[in-house]
């Protein structure tokens, strides 16, 4: 089966479990996004026609927290620490080297290959490794401008012989 | 048993009796508490702060969401409540963009006024937020997103009485803002342009978008006779700007501004309203006796109008296909004056003056224009004209009155009435009454249609059958009332239908007002003002009658002719401007495309069902490869879903088995051709 047809069966079985109940909007849009990585606006009006409710209430919503994302991301999601302790440790620097290489700025973030997504965060948890860069899934620790910079370079290399 | 609560409010015990809250037992002991926030028509929402008051054992509390209890002793002015209020209000005038002067609300704003009133000197804190684009998108508001406050009044103003949400909240923090849905602009979401946000935010963030420099170049130019048309609420409002009380008529003096102004010829909406009701009696009639598109639903009010398009295309029979009074008028003077006056149609400008910000979207509706000449050109509301009189250094309440120009400011009290919830209708039965009985009486008066309720019902006897009516304003309410005809819980023969509580005297063009006893003044305003006219039904004006003898009389041309500039027909429409989106793609071009209308309607005529077998039947017949499938909003055949297009060929009532067989006719055509 074809992952479009997937998703979208998937919508309606999220709103089929959910009752199409609007009072629970919130576990409605989180499944949602499991499902797409982001909340496509023509779901949000499709979620918003189905459950009966305005479309300026889903997206208020889905604006509210800063967990729903509203734009599609890349593949590799690069979180960068800007917590306290990461700060102190200059990930600035690191910040500003990643986003020279990919060519992004604090209004775009994502590769307009949808490759990687850059994010500031306020503290992985990972205050010990100091500067922290986490990519997916993995943390990479006591970072530096050129080590994160070789990381981004050996999944361009990766990716190029896919 | 009831004991009586008593609150002590500044040293003086209140009897509390039904206060929901602090503030209104405050209001009751007659001191002008400030507030920001609070609006009587409004859920209490209590984020401003501005009614701080010291309650004895418990310090400050928002009286707005505080309820009364028994015993309390409250402070509603010392020290600290005076500078807490002059700090709110400080923080309030720390938003980007509060310029007075340039402002569309100067002089009506909240809070220049709450400035005034807790005695603003100056402004402590550092200017805040960043400079947002204007929305300009619509004919009818336009947006300030700089000078919103985030008070949520017009957010609960459009869900709570509109029963719309067309705004709402959106992120938080430093970014909250109060947006249309996606961030989109106002004229490609579901906002059907009533105006009522406008009319409760306290600040300038929302404002009917104005005309006045359009009408003063076209008064300038010597090419165009310009001709006002005044619609009936209009009159009875107008004079707050210059400080009478709410419902004075001041329609002689408006006359009177209008020609020093400029315009050549001033006439009446309420002569158009005349023949609105002509032309809607003769339906209702029509329909009664083929027992046909019951109830007729009333179609003056263009909010009510874009709400219907947009919530009920399975209504779209039951409204009235008579234009508004405003276009009637347009497309009749548009069509006579030309051979009368002898000048070019492009020379005529029609300027028309109403209480209304859905009028200014109306009159740009391409149904209302004719060889690319729009019937009316122009829209000033209340608001706008007495800012035009004042930008003419008119003395307004010095004028001397005069009289409308003739024929088409002669009119009946029927005409009179329109601007009034309940006055439509009552002016269609005493036509349709008379036309049925073949009677005519001298009472015509029809009171059980009166009122202040949003939602009223009546049952009136005509020639031995019962006619059942309801009028309705506001959309929520009517929304409402829709649901239980739908389920067939209430029956009707007619429904008026206004969009603005109170119906247009209370329209978002009037002068600003907070009070719900305003519109019951402008109310009793217009009734009384139809108690002065001689005649009181449409039937009776006799430029009426000599316009269907005349212009229309000619036989069978003469009635198309009146049909052509009399009737419109509405259908559906969507809500949201949105492109189809992909729920199979294909990389390469393919064969066969398909799409889904997947707009409300449609979806609750399972178009999702729909969707679900062709897709299953492309994974069975392993051809994904040959055909793409799309989802979209609204393809405007609403009552009609689901809509499916298949390669081009548009399917309606479309079931599983039609669009499967549909897809198998054209990929074999498709096969056949290559
Ligand atoms: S104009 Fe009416 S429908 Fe539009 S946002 Fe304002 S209140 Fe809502
Ligand atoms: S009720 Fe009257 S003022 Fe309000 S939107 Fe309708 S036509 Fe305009
Ligand atoms: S919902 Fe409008 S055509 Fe389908």
């Amino acid at each position: 089966m074809n992952t479009a047809q997937r998703n979208f069966e998937k919508v309606c079985e999220i709103l089929e479990k959910n009752e199409n109940n609007p009072a629970r909007l919130i576990p409605i849009l989180q499944e949602v996004q499991e499902e797409y990585r982001y909340l496509p606006e023509e779901i949000m009006t499709f979620l918003a026609t189905s459950l009966d409710i305005p479309p300026a209430k889903v997206y208020g919503v889905a604006t509210f927290f800063s967990h729903f994302a509203l734009k599609p991301k890349g593949k590799y999601i690069i979180k960068i620490c800007d917590g306290t302790a990461c700060h102190v440790k200059k990930s600035t620097s690191i910040l500003d080297a990643v986003r020279h290489k990919l060519g992004l700025t604090e209004d775009k973030n994502t590769t307009p290959d949808m490759l990687f997504t850059l994010e500031l965060v306020s503290c992985l948890g990972a205050c010990g490794l100091a500067p922290a860069v986490v990519i997916n899934e993995d943390v990479h620790g006591l970072m530096t401008p050129a080590k994160t910079v070789a990381l981004i370079d050996e999944i361009l290399k990766k990716e190029a012989s896919l | 048993m009831t004991t009586s609560m008593i609150i002590n409010v500044d040293g003086k015990d209140i009897e509390v009796n039904g206060e929901k809250n602090l503030l209104e037992v405050i209001r009751k002991a007659k001191i002008d508490l400030p507030t920001f926030c609070y609006h009587s028509e409004l859920s209490v929402y209590g984020a401003c702060r501005l009614c701080m008051v010291n309650v004895d054992g418990r310090g400050l509390q928002p009286a707005c969401s505080t309820p009364p209890e028994n015993g309390m002793r409250v402070v509603t002015n010392n020290s600290e409540i005076r500078e807490l209020r002059q700090i709110i209000v400080e923080l309030l005038l720390a938003n980007e963009g509060h310029e007075c002067a340039t402002c569309g609300k100067n002089g009506s704003c909240q809070l220049q006024l709450l400035a005034k009133k807790v005695g603003i000197k100056k402004v402590r804190f550092k200017r805040t937020g960043h400079k947002q684009e204007t929305d300009d998108s619509t004919y009818s508001l336009l947006r300030n997103p700089d000078k919103c406050v985030l008070c949520g009044d017009c957010v609960r103003m459009c869900s709570e009485v509109q029963g719309i949400g067309a705004i709402d909240f959106a992120f938080r923090g430093a970014k909250a803002a109060v947006l249309p849905s996606f961030g989109k602009d106002l004229a490609s979401v579901e906002c059907v342009y009533c105006g009522q946000c406008a009319r409760v935010c306290p600040t300038g963030a929302i404002t009917p978008k104005p005309e006045i420099e359009e009408v003063w170049k076209a008064l300038e130019n010597k090419e165009k006779i310009v001709i006002a048309q005044l619609a009936p609420a209009v009159r009875v409002a107008l004079g707050e700007e210059f400080g009478l009380e709410p419902g004075t008529s001041t329609m002689g003096q408006i006359v009177s501004a209008l020609r020093l102004m400029g315009f050549d010829m001033v006439y009446d909406t309420s002569f158009a309203a005349d023949l609105t009701v002509i032309e809607e009696g003769n339906e209702l009639i029509n329909r009664l006796k083929e027992g046909k598109n019951l109830p007729l639903m009333t179609s003056c009010c263009p909010a009510w109008v874009k709400y219907a398009e947009q919530y009920h295309p399975d209504l779209m029979d039951n409204l009235s296909t008579c234009k508004s009074p405003q276009q009637m008028f347009g497309s009749l003077i548009k069509e006579i004056l030309p051979e009368k006056n002898k000048v070019e149609k492009k020379n005529i400008v029609v300027v028309s003056i109403m209480p209304c910000t859905a009028k200014k979207y109306e009159a740009r509706r391409k149904e209302f224009a004719k060889d690319g000449i729009p019937e009316v050109d122009y829209i000033l509301t209340t608001q706008e004209l007495a800012t035009m009189i004042g930008e003419a250094g008119i003395q307004f309440k010095n004028l001397e009155p005069s009289s409308f120009d003739m024929p088409f400011g002669f009119k009946t009290g029927a005409g009179v009435i329109f601007g009034n919830s309940g006055g439509v209708a009552e002016a269609v039965l005493r036509y349709a009454s008379e036309k049925l009985t073949g009677v005519r009486t001298e009472s015509y008066e029809f009171k059980q249609v009166r009122g202040e309720s949003g939602i009223r019902e009546a049952q009136i006897e005509v020639g031995g059958t019962l006619l059942k009516l309801a009028v309705v304003s506001g959309l929520k309410n009517v929304k409402n009332l829709i649901e239980k005809v739908k389920k067939g819980i209430a029956k009707y023969d007619i429904i008026e239908i206004m969009a603005c509580p109170g119906g247009c005297i209370g329209g978002a063009g009037q002068p600003v007002y907070k009070e719900g006893s305003v519109r019951a003044k402008r109310t009793k305003g217009l009734y009384d003002n139809e108690k002065m006219l001689q005649l009181h039904k449409s039937q009776e004006n006799p430029y009426i009658a000599e316009l269907y003898q005349t212009v229309f009389g000619g036989g069978e041309k003469g009635l198309h002719l009146a049909h052509e500039l009399l009737h419109t027909h509405y259908r559906s429409h969507k809500r949201i401007e949105k492109e189809s989106f992909d729920i199979h793609a294909n990389k390469k071009k393919t064969e066969l495309d398909i799409t889904v209308c997947f707009g409300t309607s449609c979806f609750l005529r399972g178009a999702q069902t729909v969707m679900k077998n062709i897709l299953e039947h492309l994974d069975k017949q392993n051809i994904q490869d040959r055909v793409s499938v799309k989802a979209s909003f609204c393809f405007e055949k609403c009552n009609r879903g689901p809509v499916v297009n298949i390669g081009g060929e548009i399917i309606e009532k479309c079931t599983p088995e039609k669009a499967i067989s549909e897809i198998d006719r054209k990929l074999q055509i498709s096969v056949a051709q290559s």
